[in-house]
Parts: C-alpha cells; structure tokens; sequence
C-alpha cells in the first residue's frame, strides 16, 4: 500500500504567495479575535474556586444555580461537565469572601437544594482503603455527590501565566538558536515564524468558540510547538540536500522537491499522532478535552505552516545554495585530487 | 553490512529485562494494610514496634503477608479486607489500652501487591498522583512577613536588656516595619550603644539619622543574610509542625514538601474530608509569652466591670476564665526548643518541662527576676484567636533555659499542655494559596480515561503501521512497544508522580515516538524505489534517517525542558514524563527496531524483498531491472 504515488515534484512555491495572504488573514483575524473577546481563561490563571459535583439523574442545572447564587458569591457559572449528570460550578475570587470555606459552602447549599444535609462518611473501600468523604444524604439515597474541587489563589494564578510566558520565550529562544546552529539564521527565523503563527492561531480558535484555556492547554500548546519545529526540520534537512544533490535546480525548485519528498512521511508521522490525540478525544473525558483539541488544531496547521509559511518564509528571506552547501565542503579534504566528484 | 555485533544486542537485551522487571510491580495491584503511627509527637517509633505488631497479631490468629517497619510507621498486609478489617480491631486493642487517649494510630490502608523480593531491588508500582488515587491537595503560603517581623520584636527586646546592662539610657526603642529605631537624648550614649550594639548583635546592621536632622537616632536593619535564614528556618520549622499534625490523619503517604522559597505542599492521599485536614493543617497556631497584668485595673477588667488597660489584652483560658496579659511578648514559640511532660520527685506533682534557646535563656532570665510573684501566660494563637495554655506564678528567677511549670495539673494534662507547646510552634502563619480536593471515584474513573487513551491510540497506531509497512511496521509497532515499557519502568524506578497529564503526555510521547520509525521506513523504501538492493536500502534508510531524527527529537525536547524548568504540579508532571518518553523513544525507535531488522533480515545474504509495503516507482523513471519487487504488497 502507497498512499502517496507523486510522478514529479509538486510546484508548491507556485501557490506561495496566495497561501501567505490566507495565512496572513488567518493569523490577523486570530490576533482580532485574542484581542476583542480575550482568553476564557480557567480559575488557574484568575484564581478562584471549581467544584464538580455529580447526580444520581441528569442534572438540573437551573436549580443548581439558583441554590449557589443565593449565597451571594458574585458572578457564579454553573455547567455541564462532560456528561448531563456532572455540574462544574465555577465561583470567582472576591473579596471580603473566605476561600476557605467556600468548597463546603457551595456543596452544602447545591445539597439542600435537594433537600439533603451534608455529612462526613467514613468508610473502607472494597480495596481496604479507609476514605472519609463529605456526603449529601437524603434518607437513604445519595442524590448529589462531590467529586472534585480546585481553588487557586489570586497570586498562584499570577504566576502561572507569568512562568507559562517564560516558557514559551525559553522554547523560542532554544529553538531559534539550535537551528541557527544546526542550518542557518534564515531557516530559523522563518521556522520560529512559521512555528509561532501556529501558536497564535491555536490560541485564536480558544478566543473565538470561548473555550476554557487552562494550564494543561497551555502545555498542549508548548508541546505542540516543538513538534511542529520537526515537521520544518524535516523539510529543511531535505532541502540542504537537494541543495547539494541537484546544482541545476532553482530554490524554489529545490524547496519544491523537498517537500514533495517528504510529504508521505509528513502525512502519515502527523496522522500517528493524530490517532493517538483523536483516542484521547474520544476516550480522556472532559479533563483532556481542550488538551487534544489544542493538539489538533496544533497538528493541523504544523502542517500546513511548515510546508507553505516556513519553506516559504525561507524562499522569501533569499535562502541560498551557497548558505547551505558549505557544510559539505567540510567532508572533505580540499588536497584530494577527486574533490570536485562528489554528486 | 547489517548485523550488529553482540554487545548490542547485549545492551538491549539488559534494557529489555531491566524495563520487564521494574514495569512488573505495576500490575500486581494493591492488596489491604494496615498502618500503624504515632499518635503523640512524643512517642517516636522504632523497629521494636514491628515485633509488637506481629506478636499481638499472632496472638489473634491473624497471618499477615508481612510485617515491616519503615519510614516511621509499621505496615502489616493482608490477603484480603475481611482480615484487614479484623487485624485493625486487634492493634487497636492491643496496642492502646485507653481508646480515649490512644498513642499509636491505627488506619486502614493500601499496600502494593507486589513480591517482596521486588521491593527488594526497589522495584516499585509508579507513585500516583492525587487525581489518579484521590485525595487532598494543599499549597501554603508561609507568612514570611510576619516571621520577619516576629524577629524584630524579639531583638527589641533583646536590644532593651542589652542597653539595659550596660547601663546606657534611651529615650525609647520602637519597631517600623522589620527595622528597630532607637532613639537617644545625647551622642555620647549613642556611640556608647551603637558599640555595644553593633558588638553584641551581629543580625542588625545599625545606620545614625542623617547627620544634618537633629535627631539622635540609630536605625537597625535585619541583615540580608540573617533575614534568609529567618525564612529558611521559618519554612523548616512549619515543615515539622505539620509533619507532626498530620501524624494525627493516619494518612498512607502524605507528602509534605517546600516548593519555592516560602511555600509548601501538603498532599494527603485518601483523604477527602477537605474540612477535617484543613482544621487540622490550617490551624495556624504560634505561641507566645506574655506577662499577666496584675494591676487593680486589670482585674477589675478581668471581672468585666472596667475596660481593659491600655498595652494590655484580654484571653480566655481553656476553662474558659478570662486573664488579662501585656501585649509585649517576652518570648515566641521560636525560642522553645523543647517541651515535655514530667514528674517533680519532691512535690510529687506533673510538670511540664521546656527547654529554651539560649537567647530566650537570658530573657527569661531578665523576666523572672523582675517578676517573681508574679504570673505568666502561655498563650496560644489559632486562626488568628489567642488561648492562654497555662499561666503560672514565678516563684524564682529562673536561668539556664530550663523551666519547669507544675502545680494542679493531672498527668494527662501535663501531657496535653507539652504537646500543645511543641506542635503549637509554627514559626509563621500559613495561608492556603491552592486546594484540590479529589474524590475516589474520580481517581479511578481518570486512571480509565488515561489508560484507555494510550491503550486505542496505540492499537490504531499499530494497525495503521502494521498494514501500511508490513514487517517493518511490525518490527516499528514492537519498538513503541519498547518504548512504553521502557517509560514506564523508567518512572517507576525513578518515582515520579504520575498524574491525568503525565498519562497524556505517555500518549503523545508515543504518537510522536513513531515518527522516527515513519522516517526510517520511508526512507527505506525510498531507497529501494530509486533502485537499492534491499541491504543497502536498509543500511541508507537507518542511516539518513537518524541526522533527522536527531534534529526532531532536538527541538521537542527543548519544548519539554521549558515546561520542566517553568512548569509547576500538572505541567511538571507532563514535562517530565515527555522528556524521559523522548529519551526512551531514541533508544526503542533507532536501536531496538534495527536490531529486529537486523535479526529477522542480517543472516540473509542476499536479499530479494524486503516487507516495508508497498514500494510505488514513477512509470516513467522505472528501471525494471532495478525495482526490487515487493511480494507482499502485490497481494
């Protein structure tokens, strides 16, 4: 089986342009977006409190936040969380309000609204291990159990989005220079380039749909990153190559014939991954939901910017041959009377 | 030309067992324990302790799997819960005769199934994260502010006995902020004291007010040196405090560690009552000693019929009795290096016994032989509510550092009292700056959403490879197999907690892993379309390939080192369960699959296909003679 039968190389360069001015509009209507409707950033970067509670039936959502915002707590969101059942109640930092007690606060009010009272359960699991645990009863059932909460100070928060921006700086900078060392500034800069407008079109779609940019996105992102650098290494290692291999060839040629010889292994190494984010779609739950999502979009377009914005990116800073092909004079010993017959 | 020679395959091989036996531990599962710890900060642990146990466990007919006595606490395991549960009710008897005032803890609890001889070379289970096995989470923040500023006021006081002895007069000592101001009536007394000052206390460094002002003025500053250590010992001493409260949980394996400069991370395992823990954890207690205020004033303020005098403040006692006490504080819990419950041999009476740090040696020194016949308080801070523990009469001055309170107390309370003067000692307030609370369920339900993950998207991988590549992309398939077993022995030889993202990043690590292996087979057939014999095509393929693989790996790595050096929880975890994958996936994706190759094709000498799929040549190019036909895929 050969998904990819190509008779000759395909003028990719010849569409450059073109690509460039929809990339250019893609990245600008995403920088619009970042701008106008900002992040909806999660209680890890704003600091706040998170509480998931789960229901016996499918869950009433309406009632949930009618019982959670009586207790005064300013601008509480109440949603689904994965399945009808699950409730995220998502309370904000405010002032003058314990954080400390909000957790048992909360659940004791989305309790009563079932008409139960919050109690402390102990008990052994059927693996042995003893569990105390806050329990919501009425009579004999158990209509609301808590299953999670999360609260994050102002200044956690704070610093979170502080060390996520070093991060990203300390994965540009390394970057940059590893390939300034291992080809040449232009490849670089235009691989940095192609690299980072996928970043910022990731973070466009989560400004766009309002999906929640937490901490494991933000990881989504910078993993991301450094996979997308391959696929432009990949096509620049072949374009050094072909520089070397093929003197009669034009660069943009030359980039044509690298690309066009590595597009199999591109499609498929990028399908693999694929494979593995779309399993974790299907089956990680609304934890790594926005986590795959954030990998696919990030996928998605490293292949495409690494194809049409970073290859072109090189072409037009005015990549050379001769950038490139003196790294194989090295090989050889300038003495030796067959130098000029290496093909 | 592709054989490898026998170190390598024993290199792999040794790899192959090494990642077989320390991944091994993690299927065995968990079987009940019991845990028994100390109860009272008093009571140390030792391996004697590990005999008891499996003397009074015999005595009830009970047959543990094991009996072991490590890390402060002994474990016992059982073959099931019905056991574990009967074995719990006979410790408990056994080992506290009073169940009202127990010494030893006694909880149920998890311990890993596996054999023991694997214990034995640390093979152990990886160590779960809190959202995998459920639990509390806690990040405090220590109030290096207020332990600064603690500090300060104990070297006022210091100051003042110091200028005292000497004989030398002020005009009045006072604390701004972390510095000490000293002010004088003339400039001989002032150079007299900065002497004396700059000579005796090395922790400040001493500035005049500016020559021009007529103020007679010394300004003493914490030095930066000083102030570090300061926090250091504050976070230390916190550290210990809450090591010794959460003793009282009974929890498997809580972690409590520093992070940062001033923080720390409490992590209790099983526990989902936030409510308890926090009471327990959060009590931000500190203690104070304080002069009582015997003046008619106070005790008239003490009945309630007159307000309370100015420099003074009225606490309650255990009992509830209401004391007025100075607001200076003569000592903190700082100063307290130890207290104990004893016996007085001449009255015949409990005593508690503190033993006091030599600086808080002199003051009380001073204290007590300025005020004999009068009384002190001990007084307790809580969430920011003050409780006097005990209030005794000076009877002499008392030197040395070692004081003795005694008078109307029962053993017990003597007992109580010591602990609540040793535990109380938090050098600085703690707040909670971040809390997860995870329930059982979700514990379990997330380990199943991670598995599963990595359990279909390396079966898609698999099938797509084995189908697309044929043997090759068996012999690749096999290598992620590697991979993963490598990763997991890796972290669980290395301990590493691993959490939901670091189960994710197992699942990316692998689906990114397999491009080494995609660009290996395409290269392959790459160089059998341009007319290679199969030999050399798979020789070229590794070869060529690995330049880039090198690179690839390069550049993802550089992206997993930030998220190690700036992540922090959940994006360390990732961090570094995808840069051990990277590591490991070099290994697997480049040795382990050419030794398959080299295996299955080495011995052939000459070799007429080779199963990497179908190998498609342009029409136009094709030199019949040279296409080295694949059988395989013409089926």
């Amino acid at each position: 089986m050969e998904f990819f039968r190509i008779h000759r190389d395909i003028p990719f360069m010849r569409h450059a342009l073109v690509l460039n001015v929809i990339s250019a509009v893609t990245f600008l209507a995403a920088v619009f977006f970042l701008v106008t409707r900002g992040l909806h950033l999660s209680i890890e970067f704003t600091g706040g409190t998170v509480i998931e509670v789960a229901y016996q039936q499918q869950a009433d959502i309406n009632k949930v936040r009618h019982s959670v915002e009586a207790l005064g707590l300013g601008e509480v969101q109440v949603q689904n969380f994965g399945t009808t059942r699950d409730v995220l109640i998502r309370v904000p930092l405010r002032e003058g309000v314990k954080q400390s007690e909000l957790v048992s606060q909360v659940f004791g009010a989305v309790c009563k609204a079932d008409g139960g009272t919050v109690g402390t359960r102990q008990e052994v699991s059927d693996k042995g291990e003893q569990i105390s645990r806050p329990e919501c009863r009425v009579g004999n059932a158990e209509p609301v159990s808590f299953k999670r909460s999360e609260f994050v100070g102002p200044q956690v928060g704070k610093e979170l989005a502080e060390d996520g921006l070093k991060a990203l700086l300390f994965v540009i900078i390394g970057i940059v220079v590893y390939l300034a060392i291992r080809f040449e500034w232009k490849f670089a800069v235009s691989a940095i380039i192609a690299n980072l407008h996928d970043v910022v079109i990731i973070l466009g779609f989560f400004a766009f749909f309002q999906w929640e940019f937490s901490l494991t996105v933000l990881t989504a992102v910078l993993a991301v990153l450094g996979y997308s650098v391959n696929e432009s290494v990949v096509i620049f290692d072949r374009i050094r190559e072909a520089f070397r291999k093929y003197r009669k060839l034009s660069t943009s040629q030359v980039i044509d014939h690298a690309i066009t010889s590595t597009i199999s292994r591109t499609i498929i190494t990028h399908g693999c991954t694929q494979l593995m984010v779309v399993s974790m779609l299907l089956f990680g739950g609304a934890t790594l939901h926005y986590f795959a999502v954030a990998l696919t979009i990030g996928i998605l377009f490293g292949i495409y910017s690494s194809v049409f914005v970073a290859a072109a990116m090189a072409m037009w800073l005015g990549v050379k041959r001769e950038d490139l092909a003196k790294p194989a004079t090295k090989d050889l010993d300038p003495d030796d009377p067959n130098a000029g017959a290496v093909v | 030309m592709n054989r490898y020679p026998w170190w390598k395959y024993a290199i792999i091989l040794v790899a192959l067992l090494g990642g077989l036996l320390y991944t091994l531990p993690n299927f065995f599962g968990e079987a009940p324990a019991v845990q028994v710890s100390s109860a009272k900060a008093t009571l140390k642990l030792d391996a004697s302790l590990e005999r008891r146990v499996s003397q009074i466990l015999t005595d009830a007919g009970i047959n543990p799997d094991f009996v072991q006595f490590e890390a402060g606490s002994v474990k016992a395991r059982f073959a099931d819960t019905d056991v574990q549960l009967k074995a719990k009710d006979a410790l408990s008897r056994g080992l506290n005769p009073d169940p009202a005032d127990p010494s030893y803890i006694v909880a149920l609890n998890l311990l890993s199934r596996s054999p023991h001889w694997l214990t034995a070379i640390r093979a152990l289970p990886m160590y779960l994260g809190l959202d995998l096995r459920g639990g509390v989470h806690f990040l405090m923040q220590v109030d290096m502010k207020s332990a600064l500023t603690k500090r300060a006021e104990a070297l006022t006081g210091d100051i003042r006995t110091l200028l005292r002895d000497k004989n030398l007069r002020h005009a009045g000592i006072s604390r701004d902020g972390n510095n000490v101001e000293i002010r004088f009536r003339d400039r001989e007394t002032l150079t007299a004291a900065l002497n004396a000052l700059t000579d005796q206390l090395p922790d400040l460094t001493w500035s005049e007010a500016s020559a021009g002002s007529a103020d007679l003025k010394l300004t003493g500053v914490l030095k930066p040196d000083v102030a570090r250590r300061v926090q250091e010992t504050a976070v230390k001493q916190n550290i210990t405090t809450l090591h010794n409260r959460v003793n009282e949980l009974g929890v498997s394996e809580p972690v409590i560690q520093q992070q940062g400069i001033d923080r720390v991370v409490v992590q209790l395992p099983g526990v989902q009552d936030t409510a308890k823990a926090k009471d327990i954890i959060g009590r931000t207690a500190t203690l104070e000693v304080r002069m009582v205020d015997d003046s008619a004033e106070a005790v008239s303020a003490m009945t309630g019929s007159g307000p309370v005098p100015f420099g003074t403040e009225r606490y309650l006692d255990r009992d509830g009795r209401p004391l007025i006490v100075k607001r200076q504080v003569v000592l903190t819990g700082d100063n307290l290096n130890d207290a104990q419950a004893g016996f007085d041999n001449q009255t015949h009476e409990s005593t508690v016994n503190l033993t006091l740090d030599a600086n808080g040696s002199r003051i009380f020194k001073d204290v007590t032989r300025e005020n004999v016949g009068k009384r002190m308080a001990i007084i307790l801070f809580e969430k920011g509510k003050g409780e006097v523990v005990t209030a005794p009469v000076i009877r002499s001055e008392i030197g040395g550092g070692r004081v003795q309170i005694s008078g109307s107390m029962t053993s017990v309370e003597a007992a109580d009292t010591a602990l609540l003067l040793r535990a109380g000692s938090l050098a600085a307030p703690m707040e909670i700056i971040e809390e997860r609370t995870i329930g059982p369920t979700l514990g379990a339900e997330n380990i199943a959403k991670g598995f599963n993950s990595v359990l279909y998207g390396f079966a898609a991988i698999a099938v797509f490879m084995c189908i697309y590549y044929r043997l090759f992309g068996m012999f690749s398939t096999l290598a992620l197999a590697f991979n993963l077993l490598l990763l997991v022995s890796v972290l669980s030889l290395m301990q590493a907690t691993l959490s939901l993202p670091g189960m994710a990043a197992i699942a990316l690590t692998l689906g990114m892993a397999i491009d080494a292996n995609v660009l290996i087979n395409e290269r392959v057939r790459e160089e059998l379309r341009n007319g290679a014999s199969g030999h050399a095509a798979i020789h070229a393929g590794y070869e060529r390939a690995f330049a880039t693989i090198l690179d690839s790996n390069v550049t993802t790595l550089i992206a997993g080192v930030a998220l190690l050096v700036f992540g922090s929880g959940p994006v360390k975890n990732f961090a570094v369960v995808h840069c051990i994958g990277i590591l490991t996936s070099m290994f697997s994706a480049v040795l382990f699959s050419r030794a398959l190759v080299n295996l299955w094709y080495g011995r052939k000498k000459k070799l007429k296909t080779v199963s990497v799929g179908q190998v498609w040549v342009p029409p136009s190019e094709a030199a019949p003679a040279a296409v080295p036909a694949d059988e395989t895929a013409k089926t």
